[in-house]
């Protein structure tokens, strides 16, 4: 009688304390959370695959709510739920859902080996912020491409990769959420993050000058083929007044571009310009287009298999 | 003239290299080879051979096969591997028990971490400590001395870590009597009683090893003398305090502690790095061995001592910083 | 022997050129200034296309108080303002001036009279950095400090001692070396000279044991000025390192940034800029050449000049036998700190101490394996840092931590780097991570 009642008083003498310890350490250390982590949290699909570059959804939902607090969702996409998902995160956090215009990342730089001649050997730790430091790098191009593939480590999707042949990273549009992660590691801001563009035939049209080359026309040049010499052949074809010109370089603004390929046209000799689209060459009216004779019959494939934004987008080009 | 080379500062190197590191390390221990050739004979060849041709064809294996890298075994780390292995094994191991050594210490010791530089805890160690818990026998009858042509067929007797151990047993201070003289274990002059493991025998052949690395600067003085002085005054006063322990130049030449001192602490990889570090490091191993040795169930501690500390080293390299320029208070 | 507390390597000296008389180099063709020769703002061109000069003639001035003019090394035409590649590899804003015949500006004086301080009694401190700051005199050990700004000590801080820094712990350069020998009266006028312009009355001249010939000679020149010691230092790198060469003379260590050498007392200069001080103060005489080594084991013959800034390191390396063909790597200043240059048509700017050719062989870095954690570089690195770690965090990217470790402390001499045993690229890393660093501090003190 006397062991059981001993028992009894010690196990519950050492329960209440236990509780009490409990009690005050939840008080004492209690974490503040803000409650919209926690709804946000709810909507998130809770696959907590990192995608979005956070640790976990709920890291996601921090850094939305910290974001909100900043007045704006900009740069936090869930590539999961995609743009569904971030409006319900909006409507918690009271915000209008950014602009839904898909985005892309795009290398402006189009200095593959034969295009662009070695001068010197870069030698030390494989990373262009690296490279960036020791010279201009192992062309003559104190502004292109680096090819050490700091892009290439700073994608989390897999979407952008080195190709072997050019050394230049490739994108992969399909993968790529356009979180910006590779424009950010570049040290010579190459990769720029451009909508993806109008939809035509499957495939998205967008165009962009590909060469950051701020050097006058003929050391640009002598430095590689394919470079803006900052001629303004494009800035004076364009009817939009989408293309100005900076520094001896041409910059295509894709809120006015309306993807017509006038200026692919007009950058004939340096080809620096560069559409994501065949763009159909005008028929030969002088003999130095050669490259019309096989374009010709795909763009006016195109033309009969899409009559529609080919009408809008002839009208105006006339215009 | 071909392309110029571009790379950023310093544009010359000491010429030092990770082989020429590893190779110090082995001439060091030449003179305990030798030593351990003079007292052990044909056991002690045939050990060693096994013991560093198992270490570097595992290496070569798991590169080659299942990491598909290239191999590293020209880097000598894992010769080295080997040759420490063998040093911390009786004379009289089987082979089969080598190879398995061997496989234990390369296989999980390093390569599971990811290889050279990523190991958590001494490879050497982890194939000995393994191969005593799992082979206790056959790795604690050490064969006499001077019996060149024998091999697992030599007469087995008692180590001097044995008969120190049982001197605390029995709380009889003269079986201390049976030690030889400080002497004789600092010269490797046994002339009764089972020695140890090839590398324990000659401690003199291991302070010449040491004197080579510290003239090659190959390793500081940090960690070796902050375990041997922190062995000999804690030995020291137990000593003083109770004479069944036994005296301090004793304890320091028997059994695998110069050893591990000069070799096995001090591997690059699971040491701390900086000297204050080091010097802690040493100081826990010193008295984490005279406590295993003599309070615990255990002849000898030096392999447990180290192991542990290893797994300290991250913490010691995170909290014991080199002093910063400018923090020394101005004079 | 006196030298730093913490650290230190001691790479190869291999200073060929140590007993070659400093040769004047010849006259370029076409000289080439770039604008960005100092630390600090670049400076602005004040002549223009067709403009004719003469030499000490200032073609571009001071773009702000942390810069310095630029004066021209030739008479001639000014060709154009264009861009050049310097040092830095990339393309820079220069001026082009067309050499013709060699008029030098009435206001220098060209004699080789030594003109002592006791014989300018009107020399005051404000007069002498005045003169100092028209003369367009940047640090010539290779940092290119402007020196004007390093005379006049911020608010609250107090000059105790001028340290003249003459160690020349670079290996392969020897111009200090040969300055000291060669011009020894000019260089102790120079040190006065800084040492009044800071009112101080103490100056230290380190100079490494290994150039045992300087240290004869400038301590024999010294004792005629009482308050100018010669100090013999033991040769290790960096030991010519500003906050290394404090702590080896004075013994006093200067706290990690933003404190300064003068928190601790001390105005340190280059032995040429202390020439260069003289010859600007007592002769007028802006700095347009410097004395420059051009040397490497494959070159024919390794030799020190006294050149005209703008001169084509090209025209350089021809006096000394020409480029030879097996040459990797062409290096402007020297082997630990130098930069590795695109060309050699590089002009010589105020901070260019040297030319160094290293042929293909030498020109490769070693294979990079991974760290073994041995702590060479913990034990190399003079400013206590821990190199591996800053290499690996700055790889990673993990810029709070790296600021945590102290890597602003670092001083880029490349000690960590030449000691590693698995050549890794352990500076290359650190750089970035300093500058990233920098730049984040920066952005937080501005906000």
């Amino acid at each position: 009688m006397n062991v059981i009642l001993i028992a009894v008083i010690v196990l519950g003498a050492i329960g209440l304390l236990a509780s009490l310890v409990l009690f005050f350490a939840s008080k004492k250390f209690a974490v503040h959370e803000d409650p919209r982590i926690g709804q946000v949290s709810e909507v998130l699909p809770q696959a907590n695959c990192g995608g979005c570059g956070f640790p976990g959804c709920s890291g996601f939902a921090a850094a939305c709510v910290k974001a909100a607090d900043g007045g704006s969702l900009e740069g936090k996409l869930c590539p999961v739920g995609g743009q569904p998902v971030m409006e319900k995160v909006a409507a918690i956090l009271g915000l209008e859902a950014a602009a839904a215009e898909p985005k892309v990342a795009v290398v402006r730089c189009n200095g593959s080996c034969q295009n662009r001649p070695r001068i010197v050997e870069y030698d030390g730790a494989i990373s262009c912020r690296v490279a960036n430091a020791t010279g201009a790098g192992e062309t003559a191009c104190q502004f292109g491409c680096l090819g050490c593939g700091d892009c290439v480590a700073a994608c989390k999707f897999d979407a952008i990769h080195m190709n072997p042949e050019t050394g230049l990273p490739e994108v992969d549009e399909e993968k790529c959420t356009a979180c910006g992660a590779c424009s950010k590691a570049c040290p010579r801001n190459i990769i720029e993050i451009r909508p993806k563009g109008r939809v035509v035939k499957g495939s998205a049209r967008r165009v962009w000058v590909d060469c950051v080359n701020k050097d006058k026309g003929p050391v640009a040049m002598k430095a590689c083929n394919v470079s803006c010499i900052g001629c303004g052949k494009c800035v004076k074809v364009c009817k939009f007044e989408a293309i100005t010109l900076e520094n001896n370089l041409a910059y295509i603004d894709p809120e006015k571009c309306k993807a017509c390929g006038q200026c692919v046209n007009a950058c004939n000799v340096r080809h620096a310009i560069h559409a994501t689209w065949e763009v159909p060459v005008p028929k030969p009216k002088t003999e130095d287009a050669p490259a019309a004779a096989p374009a010709a019959p795909k763009a006016e494939a195109a033309v009969a298999e899409a009559p529609k934004p080919a009408a809008e987008e002839t009208p105006k080009a006339e215009a | 003239m071909g392309k110029l080379t571009i790379s950023l500062s310093p544009h010359v190197h000491s010429g030092d290299s990770v082989q020429n590191n590893m190779l110090n390390v082995i001439i060091a221990l030449v003179p305990a080879a030798l030593f351990s050739l003079y007292a052990f004979g044909v056991g002690a060849a045939v050990v060693m051979l096994t013991s560093v041709a198992a270490c570097v064809f595992f290496e070569w294996a798991i590169t080659r096969f299942i990491l598909k890298a290239e191999p590293t075994v020209c880097d000598l780390s894992a010769a080295l591997t080997g040759l420490l292995l063998g040093f911390n094994l009786p004379s009289n191991l089987p082979i089969w028990i080598i190879i398995i050594g061997a496989l234990v210490a390369i296989g999980i010791g390093k390569m599971t971490f990811g290889g050279l530089g990523c190991n958590i805890f001494n490879p050497a160690l982890v194939g000995r400590v393994f191969l005593l818990i799992s082979f206790p026998v056959q790795m604690t009858t050490w064969p006499e001395a001077g019996q060149l042509g024998a091999y697992t067929d030599a007469t087995t007797g008692a180590t001097p870590l044995s008969v120190m151990t049982t001197a605390i047993k029995n709380g009889d201070a003269s079986v201390l009597s049976q030690l030889p003289s400080s002497m004789d274990m600092l010269l490797g002059t046994y002339s009764q009683g089972g020695a140890g493991c090839l590398g324990e025998i000659s401690a003199l052949a291991l302070l010449i090893g040491f004197a080579w690395m510290l003239l090659k600067k190959t390793i500081t003085w940090h960690i070796p003398v902050s375990i041997i002085c922190t062995v000999f005054v804690f030995a020291g006063l137990l000593h003083v305090a109770n004479p069944v322990y036994a005296n301090p130049f004793q304890v320091l030449f028997s059994g695998g502690l110069m050893l591990g001192a000069i070799f096995m602490a001090t591997d690059y990889v699971s040491s701390p790095m900086s000297s204050k570090g080091q010097l802690i490091y040493g100081v826990a191993i010193g008295f984490l061995t005279v406590v295993i040795r003599n309070f615990g169930a255990y002849p000898e501690g030096m392999s447990f001592a180290i192991l542990i500390m290893n797994a300290f080293t991250p913490l010691i390299n995170n909290y014991c910083k080199p002093k910063r320029f400018g923090e020394v208070v101005k004079k | 022997m006196k030298t730093f507390r913490i650290g230190g390597v001691h790479p190869e000296e291999n200073k060929l050129s140590a007993d070659q008389p400093i040769k004047v180099a010849a006259l370029p063709e076409v000289a080439v200034f770039p604008l960005g020769q100092h630390i600090g703002a670049p400076a602005k061109a004040v002549v223009a296309k067709g403009d004719k000069v003469k030499v000490g003639t200032m073609i571009a001035e001071a773009g702000g108080f942390v810069s310095a003019g630029i004066y021209s090394s030739v008479s001639g035409t000014v060709q154009k303002i264009d861009t050049v590649i310097d040092a830095s590899g990339y393309r820079k804003p220069a001026i082009y001036i067309k050499v013709e015949g060699d008029e030098w500006e009435e206001t220098i004086d060209r004699s080789e009279d030594l003109v002592k301080a006791a014989d300018r009694p009107d020399l005051t401190p404000e007069l002498i950095v005045e003169k100092i700051k028209n003369a367009g005199l940047v640090g010539m050990g290779g940092a290119c400090f402007p020196v004007h700004v390093k005379l006049c000590p911020p608010p609250g801080a107090k000059a105790e001692c001028v340290i003249i820094n003459a160690v020349e712990c670079e290996p392969y350069l020897t111009a200090d070396h040969r300055l000291m020998l060669e011009k020894a009266d000019q260089v102790l006028v120079g040190v006065d000279l800084i040492m009044k312009a800071v009112k101080v009355n103490k100056g230290y001249i380190g100079i490494e044991e290994n150039k045992p010939d300087a240290i004869k000679l400038m301590t024999e020149k010294a004792q005629a000025y009482p308050n100018i010691e010669i100090v013999p230092l033991k040769t290790k790198y960096p030991q010519g390192g500003e906050k290394q060469l404090i702590d080896a003379v004075i013994r006093r260590q200067v706290p990690a940034p933003p404190a300064i050498p003068i928190s601790v007392g001390a105005v340190v200069q280059n032995v040429g800029t202390a020439y260069a001080v003289y010859e600007a103060v007592m002769k007028n005489k802006p700095l347009f050449e410097r004395i420059v080594t051009v040397t490497g084991k494959s070159l024919a013959q390794p030799s020190n000049f006294l050149a005209r800034m703008g001169t084509p390191m090209s025209q350089l390396i021809e006096a000394c036998g020409g480029l030879p063909s097996d040459t990797g790597k062409v290096i402007g200043g020297g082997p630990m700190m130098g930069k590795a240059l695109m060309n050699i048509e590089v002009p010589i700017c105020k901070g260019s101490s040297g030319v160094l050719i290293m042929n293909d062989k030498e020109a490769k870095r070693g294979k990079v394996s991974s760290c073994i954690r041995c702590a060479k570089c913990v034990s190399a690195c003079p400013m206590g840092l821990e190199p591996f770690l800053l290499a690996t965090v700055s790889a990673k990217a993990n810029w709070e931590k790296a600021e945590a470790e102290d890597i602003t402390s670092c001083i880029e001499c490349g000690s960590c780097q030449f000691t590693c045993p698995s050549h890794r690229p352990l500076l290359d890393n650190i750089r970035i991570g300093k500058q990233t660093v920098m730049g984040i501090i920066r952005a937080r003190n501005t906000k």
